[in-house]
């Protein structure tokens, strides 16, 4: 059974995104992604910079099986990326929630982090498909 | 639920995630495919391949309607049972209908083609061995387990026990050796030594849990995958398929074009398309910078508007980079570029294998 974190948000595309306390949002992939992925061998994050909208494709992750692009959960610019995946992309199996993070934006509007799904959302999505 | 092999609760039991593979729930990796594929490379893996048809032909037309269905030639076995060819077996548009392992028994021949492929390829055989005094016995009951990596034959000979040993040291590649239902062949699909052992459905469980307790690592099909892509070896369905020659998908060595007078299904295409000089041939190619070649992706060579296509593409676990096959136009140099999400990047342009007995031969 894959993790689901209950303090995060979540996209139907597997992204989530955290909160933090400085007010910046960290955005990665669930536990559920990246076992559905297996394993990643390569990941292209956006560069440090870049203003996403929402919805906005901002990179790729790539295991042995495929490619998947990742999306901007949220608006703001690209103020850090995880440049510990360019040499260890497996970091994202071993660690989706934690030390496998893809980047970071500062958000124009964090009000968007409500339109994600919840844990349960996201896991009763999950477990449908 | 799909198609179950005889050893689909030992593949649950020891932690493989199930995917549906033409019909048949086989196991995708047991946690990690890169450990798998690396497992294979340095020590000894092994896969399930009960999923694979396996057809035994018999009859005083044996050879003789072989010699007409299949592109290579079977007489080549003529005087050695046991041994092995591999060969497509063609349309008469010389399109490849599928790609298959063809073993002299005594009496008799066996043959083994693949999964997806089986309802079309037993059509065929049944409809071209109407001209022949041959039968066509399919063999669903048997298993078949793949034992592959450089520690293979010795741990295969550590579980079969004392009576196979000389017999597997005796075997050289492309060779087979039968007892009974067991049927042992150092054959593969991974670049590596091993062998292709079948065996009785009811056989295979006991077997497969000897072989994981003596150290050989269960292998999933993304391994499978990986291994063979490295090592070269065509896909059915990737590299060549019913409109495909053999001769763009650098089978052109497993077309037996003598003696001259053998008439086999697709000469005539072949011959024609040989005349007219081909246009497209199969190569490898390998990706220096970060990303990953698939399937699907557009190839541009010098010399040529035509487009060429990535046949498979992956990332290559022993390389630590991308490499893909790809069938391209004929005046392809040793560079080419390949459209990767809109941007064009730079690969090397080589010959369709990466990886032989562990090691680079790029």
């Amino acid at each position: 059974m894959s993790e689901i974190r209950n303090e995060l948000k979540y996209l139907s595309s597997h992204e989530w995104a955290r909160l933090e306390e400085d007010g910046t949002v960290t955005i990665g992939i669930s536990d559920h992604a990246q076992d559905a992925l297996g394993d990643v061998v390569y990941v292209e994050t956006p560069e440090v910079g870049t203003n996403l909208a929402a919805g906005d494709e901002a990179g790729v992750v790539e295991s042995v099986k495929a490619a998947s692009d990742i999306y901007a959960p949220v608006s703001g610019e690209v103020i850090e990326v995880n440049e510990a995946l360019e040499d260890a992309p497996e970091t994202v199996n071993s660690s989706p929630y934690d030390e496998g993070w893809f980047f970071r934006v500062k958000p124009s509007d964090t009000s968007e982090l409500d339109n994600m799904l919840d844990a349960d959302a996201y896991r009763a999505e999950s477990e449908e498909g | 639920m799909g198609n179950r092999t005889p050893l689909y609760d030992a593949h649950v039991a020891m932690g493989g995630k199930m995917v549906d593979f033409g019909g048949w729930d086989m196991p995708l990796h047991y946690g990690s495919q890169l450990e798998e594929h690396n497992k294979v490379r340095t020590a000894a893996g092994m896969f399930d391949v009960s999923h694979m048809t396996v057809v035994d032909v018999d009859g005083d037309g044996a050879r003789d309607y072989l010699r007409y269905l299949l592109a290579n030639d079977v007489a080549k076995l003529d005087g050695k049972p046991g041994k092995a060819l591999y060969t497509g077996m063609l349309n008469e548009r010389g399109g490849v209908i599928d790609d298959l392992i063809v073993y002299l028994r005594d009496p008799g021949y066996r043959v083994v083609v693949n999964c997806a492929t089986r309802e079309k390829d037993m059509a065929w055989m049944q409809e071209q061995a109407k001209q022949f005094d041959v039968t066509l016995t399919e063999r669903p009951e048997l298993a078949m387990v793949a034992v592959q990596g450089p520690e293979a034959l010795d741990k295969a000979k550590e579980v079969l026990g004392i009576e196979w040993t000389a017999a597997i040291d005796a075997l050289k590649p492309f060779e087979s050796v039968a007892r009974g239902e067991w049927f042992v062949a150092r054959t593969g699909y991974t670049g590596e030594d091993g062998l292709e052992i079948m065996l009785a459905a009811d056989d295979a469980d006991g077997f497969w849990r000897a072989l994981e307790k003596a150290g050989v690592a269960p292998c999933g099909l993304g391994a499978r995958d990986t291994l063979r892509l490295e090592a070269g070896m065509n896909l059915y369905g990737h590299e060549m398929d019913d409109d495909t020659s053999p001769l763009a998908a650098n089978m052109g060595w497993t077309v037996a074009w003598e003696p001259e007078e053998r008439k086999f299904v697709g000469r005539e295409a072949l011959e024609a398309e040989k005349a007219a000089g081909r246009k497209q041939k199969l190569v490898g190619l390998v990706l220096e910078e970060r990303g990953v070649l698939r399937a699907g992706q557009v190839v541009k060579v010098d010399g040529s508007d035509e487009v060429g296509i990535i046949t498979s593409g992956t990332f290559s676990p022993t390389l630590g980079h991308s490499i893909a096959m790809a069938r391209v136009p004929v005046s392809v140099g040793d560079r080419a570029q390949v459209e990767i999400r809109k941007k064009l990047v730079p690969v090397k342009v080589v010959k369709p294998s990466f990886v032989r007995n562990g090691k680079s031969v790029i």
